[in-house]
């Protein structure tokens, strides 16, 4: 059955690895494209980059972070479970082309999700550099499988302990002092490292695309919820996105609309603790309402 | 049960047009429970004896679906609900919608012989409570289907017009699968409609009934996403498909500021209210965080509906309309509702800009209107009168404006044909351009009611039904008799 847990593993401390049985899904998955999960009845749609997909299994994957009440929710489910509601491929597809020396920036989630557009670009005939970010070198993961498909991974750790010292920004403005070359960068992760990563390549004039990861609730146009300014247009990350040119994203907007519920976020993290915790109950006037 | 009273015409015009009771204003702007509260027997049955069984029926004129306006009410008459409801299905699958949700006032009412002296018969106030008294006494009853015929239909969105598809094309003996892109069957009816006017058991009992007939629904599937229309044919074996996507694209002002934060669509404050239960966060996940003062820009039912959400959420609303007030498009009930739970209107009036501070809504800058001469529509042109900019202080704004066509599927059809603005283009079968795909409702109308999207899903179903038989197109010659 679509959406059923086959695995929910913590490769890291504080990032799991979530494998769905997904058939249709994994059949029509392209790089770049992501899946809205709604962890329980009474759940909220949250989007989720894909990071693989397998036809032949029938399965897809994805990595999250836990951040709030949903993916905390996802954190305790156990292979066997299903999730209450999973759509998609949404989004359009990366553009892949041949571009000939592409660098490929991930961090966070993004570890994960730059896995499908590695591979992408380098089926493409690109020579790929595949950035990895993590705050130290322990919580870098998805390395084997970037290895696979990359023609050179190169690890940056903001503390040093591995690797460039630094972010994909460092990491990449070490990488042009040197010398090297690139033709088109991507990057994958979260909103701050997009951004200062952007702003790196733009005086070199690198094309660059970022995967954005807007707040969305339908996913499919349908809201509006996830608008973002691109070149002073408003465009919808879930059917004109997620991929925007990261030289013209208005990127205080972005950091405007991401933290437009963080306020309820907290209240409803908290609330269902103390709720677990026993201290707090639905009120009756809500129970009658509730399915 | 009696045989019904024969009442001289004076006799029945004398009879006061019933007042469906319904929750007190007060009480009822802090809570999402629904506001009539439906007709008891007996009111209904006296409510029945004022139609004049006219003989011209101009009710059923009025009905974009033609349901037997007049015999279905002699039977509400009589006391044989049951009878009733079941009558109305034969042309309309979803009375117990319909009932709440139509426009009655310019459909069947507002034809009626007595709509101007009398006021018209409460003929929607009679659906609902003949379908309601079906459903809450159990006494629904699954149709009698023909044989299987072998051929696969898919239908597109599980809105009015795709479940009244499903409807039909079930009963002929065709197989019959929905597929929706949200998580919960219904559409526009489940993420758009608040339950305070239509509540959500209600959609889902007509979801079940047709699911006990033998729908197939597949939640989550975005054809143009998940499925392509190419798989649909080739891989899952359809033999025809119909489009009820909806228009499902949210229009903004352009103006100034609609990017801040506290700037929603209505599109996106109703999912989020509705099929998302905000208005229970924190039980429920998804948040809609409380404001002091909401403006919501436009004056049509979605307007109400967004204004009257935003009220029982607490929120001091006020509606934002470029027009005069007897230009409002919104149902004459749902504004009159609407002021009654304490919703100002600033008419006249338009947005030109919406002010932030630290990319939050503060407030809304305004220019007043006056109107000019009619345009296109018939309508007054509302002009703006240089110089008179005022601002309304506000936390929130929701823009309720219209929607336009959303491209995420029909982008992907090469051989269905749109028109200018995107919607698609259907002959008077709603026939696409490509002769295995129908299409209905929003998508190609525009922004409508829900029961015209239903007349076009009805008109649709008998013209699939002759595909799917070989038999004359209705219209053509040989064609089975048209209703």
């Amino acid at each position: 059955m679509a959406g059923r847990i086959i695995e929910n593993e913590e490769v890291v401390p504080n990032v799991r690895r979530l494998v769905l049985e997904a058939p249709q899904i994994a059949r029509r998955a392209r790089p770049g494209q992501f899946i809205i999960v709604i962890p329980d009845e009474v759940g909220e749609r949250v989007p989720f980059s894909l990071a693989d997909w397998d036809a032949d299994a029938g399965t897809i994957t994805a990595f999250y972070l836990e951040a709030g009440v949903s993916t905390l929710k996802l954190s305790r489910m156990q292979p066997g479970e299903s999730v209450h509601a999973l759509v998609g491929p949404l989004g359009r597809p990366t553009v892949i082309k041949k571009y000939g020396t592409v660098l490929v920036g991930g961090g966070c989630y993004g570890l994960g999700a730059m896995y499908p557009l590695v591979r992408a670009f380098k089926e493409a005939g690109n020579r790929v550099v595949a950035l990895m970010e993590g705050r130290t070198s322990y919580v870098i993961y998805n390395e084997e499988k970037v290895r696979e498909v990359a023609d050179e991974v190169i690890i940056c750790t903001a503390d040093g302990s591995r690797g460039i010292r630094g972010h994909v920004k460092e990491a990449f403005e070490a990488l042009s002092e040197e010398g090297r070359k690139f033709d088109y960068a991507h990057f994958v992760g979260c909103t701050y490292m997009m951004m200062i990563s952007s702003k790196a390549t733009e005086p070199y004039g690198i094309p660059t695309v970022v995967s954005l990861n807007a707040l969305m609730v339908d996913g499919t146009g349908m809201c509006g919820c996830c608008r973002v300014l691109v070149g002073g247009e408003t465009r919808f990350a879930c059917v004109d996105g997620p991929d925007f040119d990261g030289h013209k994203v208005d990127w205080d907007q972005v950091f405007s609309r991401l933290a437009a519920y963080v306020p309820q976020e907290n209240l409803a993290y908290q609330y269902l603790k103390c709720r677990e915790a026993g201290s707090v109950r639905a009120s009756p006037v809500r129970e009658e309402v509730r399915p | 049960m009696s045989k019904r009273p024969q009442l001289t015409p004076r006799e029945r015009m004398a009879i006061p047009r019933a007042k469906m009771p319904e929750q007190d204003p007060a009480a009822r702007a802090t809570n999402f429970r629904e506001v009539p509260l439906g007709l008891t027997p007996e009111q209904a049955m006296r409510e029945a004896e004022r139609c004049l069984n006219c003989r011209k029926r101009p009710c059923v004129a009025g009905c974009p679906v033609g349901v037997q306006i007049p015999e279905f009410i002699a039977l509400v008459a009589e006391g044989r609900f049951v009878e009733a409801a079941r009558l109305i299905k034969e042309t309309n699958v979803l009375p117990a919608i319909t009932g709440r949700v139509c426009p009655q006032e310019v459909q069947c009412e507002g034809n009626c012989t007595l709509f101007k002296k009398y006021g018209g018969v409460s003929i929607g106030a009679l659906e609902r409570f003949v379908a309601d008294y079906e459903r809450e006494h159990g006494l629904v009853e699954i149709p009698p289907k023909a044989e299987p015929t072998g051929k696969k239909v898919a239908i597109i969105g599980s809105g009015p017009s795709g479940l009244t598809v499903a409807g039909d094309l079930i009963k002929l003996g065709h197989e019959v699968v929905v597929f929706e892109a949200l998580h919960e069957p219904g559409g526009v009816l489940v993420y758009g409609i608040p339950e305070f006017r239509l509540p959500k058991d209600i959609v889902r009992a007509e979801v079940d009934y047709l699911v006990r007939q033998g729908v197939k629904f597949e939640m989550n599937a975005v054809v143009g996403m998940t499925y392509t229309m190419d798989e649909l044919f080739d891989e899952l074996g359809f033999d025809a498909v119909y489009i009820g996507v909806g228009a499902g694209l949210p229009r903004f002002m352009g103006i100034p500021g609609e990017d801040l934060n506290g700037v929603y669509s209505a599109n996106e404050y109703l999912t989020r209210s509705n099929l998302l239960k905000a208005y229970l966060f924190p039980d429920y996940d998804c948040p809609l965080p409380p404001a002091k003062k909401v403006c919501v820009v436009g004056g049509g039912n979605v307007a109400m509906d967004a204004a009257r959400t935003a009220r029982r959420l607490g929120a001091d609303v006020t509606i934002v309309y470029r027009r005069a007030r007897e230009q409002l498009p919104a149902r004459a009930e749902e504004v009159h509702h609407a002021e009654e739970e304490g919703i100002h209107f600033q008419l006249l009036s338009n947005p030109v800009r919406i002010i932030g501070e630290a990319g939050r809504v503060v407030g809304m800058e305004c220019i007043r209107m006056r109107l000019g001469e009619p345009d296109e529509s018939g309508r007054r042109r509302p002009i703006p009168i240089e110089g008179s900019n005022f601002n309304i202080d506000c936390d929130q704004v929701v823009i309720a404006i219209g929607s336009a066509a959303n491209p995420l599927l029909t982008k992907t059809l090469k051989t269905v044909k749109l028109n200018k603005w995107g919607y698609i283009e259907v002959d008077k079968n709603n026939r696409t351009s490509d002769p295995r795909i129908w299409a209905g409702g929003d998508i190609v109308t525009g922004a409508a009611t829900v029961i015209s999207a239903m007349g076009a899903g009805r008109i649709a179903a008998r013209s699939i039904h002759a595909y799917l038989m070989g038999l004359p197109q209705p219209g053509e010659e040989g064609a089975e008799g048209e209703q």
